[in-house]
C-alpha cells in the first residue's frame, strides 16, 4: 500500500544505537511513525516518496537537552519558531527548552503555552520547567502538575539551587514524580563579578575568573543528595575535570546521575578568548586545556551521557559591548553535529554510532522521551540524515537562528546534515 | 625604518623596536618648549573613570605639541543617557577627532573601541588590564637611572591582582630581560600572576623579595580591596609597607617608584615617598614627555632618524 504521507529513506546506513542496528537499510515512515525497517530494496514501492540516503547516515532524530528558545519574553533574541528552524538545520528534531524566560516558566500554563501549535515550532519542543518558583531558589514548583503539562525535567538553569535543604527536597520530589532535576552547577558565591575561567588568561586580561571549584563543589554536594534521595540528578554543561571525576565515581556507585557536555567545552579553551572576544564568553566558561582534554576522555569512556548545545542566542547589541558587560552564551544548534564529527570522530576516533547515541538515544533515555531516540518500528518518525564526510564552512551570517553569536563563524568542518525529518515530514534539506 | 603604530592598546601589541623608538623619542621631548608638531590635530580625551595624572599629562602633552583637546566624561554627556561605547566612539570620531585617548573601568574596553572606530586609539588604562603609557614612562624613568633594563631586579609590591600598572610593567620589563618579582599578600598577589610573562616570579615575603632589588615599585592599596580578605590593614602595613628600614634591604642605589595616587601611610611612609631614592615626581614629569612621544608617533608626526 502506498500513500502520499509516507516516505521511504532508501540506501542509507541506519545507525540506531538503542536497537543495536548499524547497517545499510531502508526506513519506511508512515503516519508519523516508523512503519518498517528492512534490508535495502525490500520496501520498494510502499511509499509515496523516496529519499535517497546513499552515502549518508540515517539516525534517530537528534535531541538537544539544553536550549534557550527565549520565548516567552525575549523574542528579539530567538523565538520558538526560529529556534526550531535552527534546530532542524542542525539535525535536531527535538529540543528541551530551559525555563529562564520572561516570565520564568514555572507554571503548567506557560509550559503548555510553549507547546501550543500557535508558537509555530518546526520540531518538537519539550519544556524544562523551573524547579523553584520564579527560579528564585526559595520554594519548589509543583513538579507533578508541570510534568502533566508536558515538562520533561525541572531546572533553575543559570541560577543554581544552592540551598542544601531545597536541593534535597527537589531531588526527593523528583524521585517521587520520576522527573530529572537539571543542575547548572555553579557556586555563585565564588563567581560574583566573574566573566570567564580563572587562570593565566583571566589574569593576563585583568578579568575576574571563575574557579573550577565553583562547579565541582556543587556537583559533589548534589551527588551526595542524589545518593540520599534516589532522585535523578542531571548535570548541565559539565565543564571541569573535578566535576567529571565526581560524576564518574557516582556512576561507578550506581547512582542516578547523568551529565551532558557542550560542543564548545570539548573544543575550545579559555585562551581562545584572545583579546576580549565576547563570542567566547559563556557560562560555564571555557576552561583550561586540561579540563577540555578531560571532557574528551569522559566522552570516550562513557562518563558523559549526552552532547547538549546550551544554545543561547543574544542580539548583536548584547554582545558588541565591553567584555565584562556582554551577555553570557553562544548559539550552538547548527554546529553541534559538525563539531562532534570533526573533533570527536575525526580527531579522537570516536565511532560515529557513539556520536549518534550522544545526540539521540542517550538524551531520549535521560529525559524519558517515549518513542524518541530510536528508529524501531512504531517509534516517532523523527530522523536525522547526515553525510559524515561532507566538508563545509559555517557562515554565521547565513545561519537560521535569529542571533549570530557564535565563535565558530568561518570554521570548516566535516559532517553535514542532509535532511531532518519530524513526524515523517522533511522539515530541512541541506 | 620608521616603526608604524596605529594604536596603543597594550604592551603586548608593541614590538621591542617600537618600545625603544618611543622611549628614544620621549627622551627628546621637552614639555617646557611648545611646538607645532601636531598643529591642527584634535585629540579627544574619553575618560569613563576619574584620573588626575594621566588625563592632565595627556592634555598637556597634546597642547604642548600644538594639538587641541576636548574632554568627554560620562557625566554631562550622552554616555549617561545610555549610549554604547561603540556609538560614543563613532560620534567622537565623526566629530573630527584625530585620536582618542580612553580611560575605562572595564578591562578590554579599548579593544572594543579599536575594533569599530577607525582613528588611532590610546589606552589610558582599561580596568585591571593594561596601562601602557604608564609602563613606558616607568621604563623611561628606570633607564634614566639604570641605563639599561636587562638584568635588573624590579620588585612590584602591593595589590598586583587589581593593577593594570603591574601587568603592563611586568610585560614590558620582561621583554627587555629584567626580572620582575611580585610581592604582597596571597589574596592580592595570586600564584597565577607569575604566568603573565617570562622572568616574572611571585614572592609573598617582601623582606626576601627586596634583597638585591634595583627598583622598588609600590602600588596603591585601597582599604576597601582588603575588606573580606585574609589580611587586615594592620597586617598589610606590618608585612608590606615600604619603610626606610625595608628600603635598606634593596641595593644602596635602588630607586623607589609609585604610579600614584599615593596613599601615604598605607603602601609606603612619607619618609620613603619624599626620600632621596624616590622617583615619584620624576615619573610624573616623564609622563608628559612619554605621552608627547606617544601622540606624535600615533598621529604620524614624529621624525625618527
Amino acid at each position: 500500500m502506498t500513500g502520499t504521507d509516507s516516505l521511504l529513506i532508501a540506501r542509507g546506513r541506519v545507525v540506531d544505537p538503542a536497537a543495536g542496528v548499524d547497517q545499510e537499510m531502508d526506513v519506511l515512515l508512515r503516519d508519523g511513525r516508523v512503519a518498517a525497517v528492512a534490508s535495502p530494496g525490500k520496501l520498494r514501492g510502499q511509499a509515496g516518496r523516496t529519499f535517497n540516503a546513499k552515502g549518508c547516515i540515517v539516525a534517530p532524530g537528534f535531541i538537544d537537552l539544553h536550549v534557550h528558545l527565549r520565548e516567552p519574553g525575549q523574542a528579539h533574541k530567538e523565538t520558538i519558531a526560529t529556534g526550531t528552524v535552527a534546530a532542524a538545520a542542525g539535525g535536531f528534531t527535538s529540543v528541551c527548552a530551559m525555563p529562564n524566560t520572561v516570565p520564568v516558566n514555572d507554571s503548567p500554563e506557560i509550559t503548555r503555552w510553549m507547546q501550543s501549535p500557535e508558537r509555530g515550532a518546526l520540531g518538537n519542543v519539550f519544556p524544562i520547567a523551573a524547579a523553584t518558583v520564579g527560579c528564585m531558589g526559595e520554594k519548589l514548583t509543583n513538579f507533578a502538575a508541570l510534568k502533566r503539562a508536558g515538562a520533561v525535567a525541572v531546572s533553575d538553569d543559570g541560577k543554581p539551587i544552592l540551598d542544601d535543604r531545597l536541593m534535597g527536597k527537589a531531588l526527593r520530589a523528583a524521585a517521587r514524580w520520576k522527573i530529572p532535576v537539571v543542575q547548572h552547577a555553579e557556586d555563585t558565591r565564588m563567581t560574583a563579578g566573574c566573566s570567564m575561567n580563572f587562570g593565566p588568561t583571566s589574569f593576563r586580561l585583568g578579568v575576574h575568573g571563575m574557579p573550577n571549584a565553583a562547579e565541582a563543589s556543587v556537583v559533589e554536594r548534589d551527588i551526595s543528595l542524589a545518593r540520599m534521595t534516589k532522585g535523578h540528578l542531571h548535570i548541565a554543561h559539565l565543564s571541569t575535570r573535578e566535576a567529571l571525576d565526581a560524576v564518574r565515581r557516582a556512576k561507578k556507585g550506581g547512582l542516578p546521575v547523568t551529565a551532558e557536555v557542550t560542543p564548545h567545552h570539548f573544543t575550545l579553551v579559555d585562551a581562545n578568548v584572545g583579546d576580549f572576544n565576547t563570542h567566547y564568553k559563556m557560562n560555564p566558561p571555557l576552561r583550561s586545556a586540561a579540563d577540555r582534554d578531560a571532557l574528551i576522555a569522559g566522552i570516550l569512556d562513557g562518563t558523559i551521557d549526552a552532547i547538549a548545545t546550551d544554545h543561547a542566542p543574544h542580539a548583536f547589541h548584547e554582545k558588541q559591548v565591553e567584555f565584562e558587560k556582554a551577555a553570557f552564551g553562544i548559539t550552538g544548534l547548527e554546529t553541534a553535529l559538525a563539531i562532534a564529527i570533526t573533533v570527536l570522530h575525526q580527531h579522537f576516533n570516536l565511532p560515529l554510532p557513539r556520536i549518534v547515541a550522544l545526540l539521540s538515544s542517550n538524551p531520549a533515555k535521560i529525559f524519558s522521551l517515549e518513542g524518541r531516540g530510536t528508529l524501531r518500528q512504531g517509534a516517532c518518525a523523527d530522523v536525522s540524515i547526515f553525510d559524515p564526510r561532507k566538508e563545509w564552512t559555517f557562515d554565521a551570517s547565513q545561519s537560521y537562528s535569529k542571533s549570530k553569536n557564535t565563535p565558530f563563524d568561518g570554521w570548516s568542518f566535516s559532517g553535514k546534515v542532509v535532511a531532518t525529518i519530524v513526524g515523517g515530514k522533511v522539515v530541512y534539506e541541506g | 625604518m620608521k616603526p608604524q603604530l596605529h594604536a596603543l592598546l597594550g604592551i603586548e601589541q608593541l614590538t621591542n623596536q617600537q618600545i625603544e623608538a618611543m622611549l628614544a623619542l620621549a627622551r627628546r621631548m621637552d614639555p617646557s618648549r611648545p611646538s607645532q608638531l601636531l598643529h591642527g590635530k584634535r585629540v579627544a580625551l574619553l575618560f569613563y573613570e576619574s584620573s588626575t595624572r594621566t588625563r592632565t599629562s595627556f592634555e598637556f602633552a597634546a597642547k604642548t605639541l600644538g594639538a587641541t583637546t576636548t574632554l568627554v566624561t560620562p557625566v554631562s554627556s550622552s554616555i549617561e543617557k545610555g549610549e554604547s561605547l561603540i556609538d560614543t566612539g563613532w560620534t567622537v570620531a565623526s566629530l573630527g577627532a584625530d585620536a582618542i585617548v580612553m580611560r575605562h573601568a572595564n578591562s578590554g574596553a579599548v579593544y572594543l573601541l579599536a575594533r569599530y572606530v577607525q582613528v588611532p586609539i590610546v589606552n589610558a588604562g582599561d580596568g585591571m588590564h593594561q596601562h601602557p603609557s604608564q609602563a613606558l614612562l616607568d621604563a623611561l624613568t628606570i633607564t634614566n637611572h639604570k641605563k639599561k633594563l636587562r638584568g635588573l631586579r624590579v620588585v612590584i609590591v602591593g595589590d598586583v591582582y587589581h593593577s593594570r600598572v603591574a601587568r603592563s610593567n611586568a610585560e614590558l620589563l620582561s621583554r627587555f630581560d629584567a626580572s620582575v618579582v611580585f610581592s604582597g599578600p596571597p589574596d592580592l598577589v595570586p600564584e597565577v600572576a607569575a604566568t603573565i610573562a617570562p622572568g616574572v616570579t611571585v614572592c609573598h615575603d617582601l623582606n626576601i623579595a627586596l634583597q638585591g632589588a634595583d627598583v622598588v615599585m609600590a602600588l596603591r592599596v585601597q582599604r576597601e580591596r582588603l575588606a573580606g580578605k585574609d589580611i587586615s590593614v594592620e597586617d598589610y602595613m606590618a608585612s608590606y609597607q615600604i619603610t626606610p628600614q625595608r628600603m635598606k634591604l634593596a641595593k644602596p642605589d635602588a630607586i623607589l617608584m609609585h604610579p600614584g595616587p599615593v596613599i601615604r601611610g598605607m603602601e609606603l611612609t612619607s619618609e620613603v615617598a619624599d626620600g632621596p631614592q624616590s622617583c615619584i615626581h620624576e615619573q610624573v614629569r616623564n609622563g608628559v614627555k612619554t605621552r608627547m612621544a606617544i601622540l606624535a608617533m600615533l598621529l604620524g608626526a614624529a621624525r625618527t632618524e
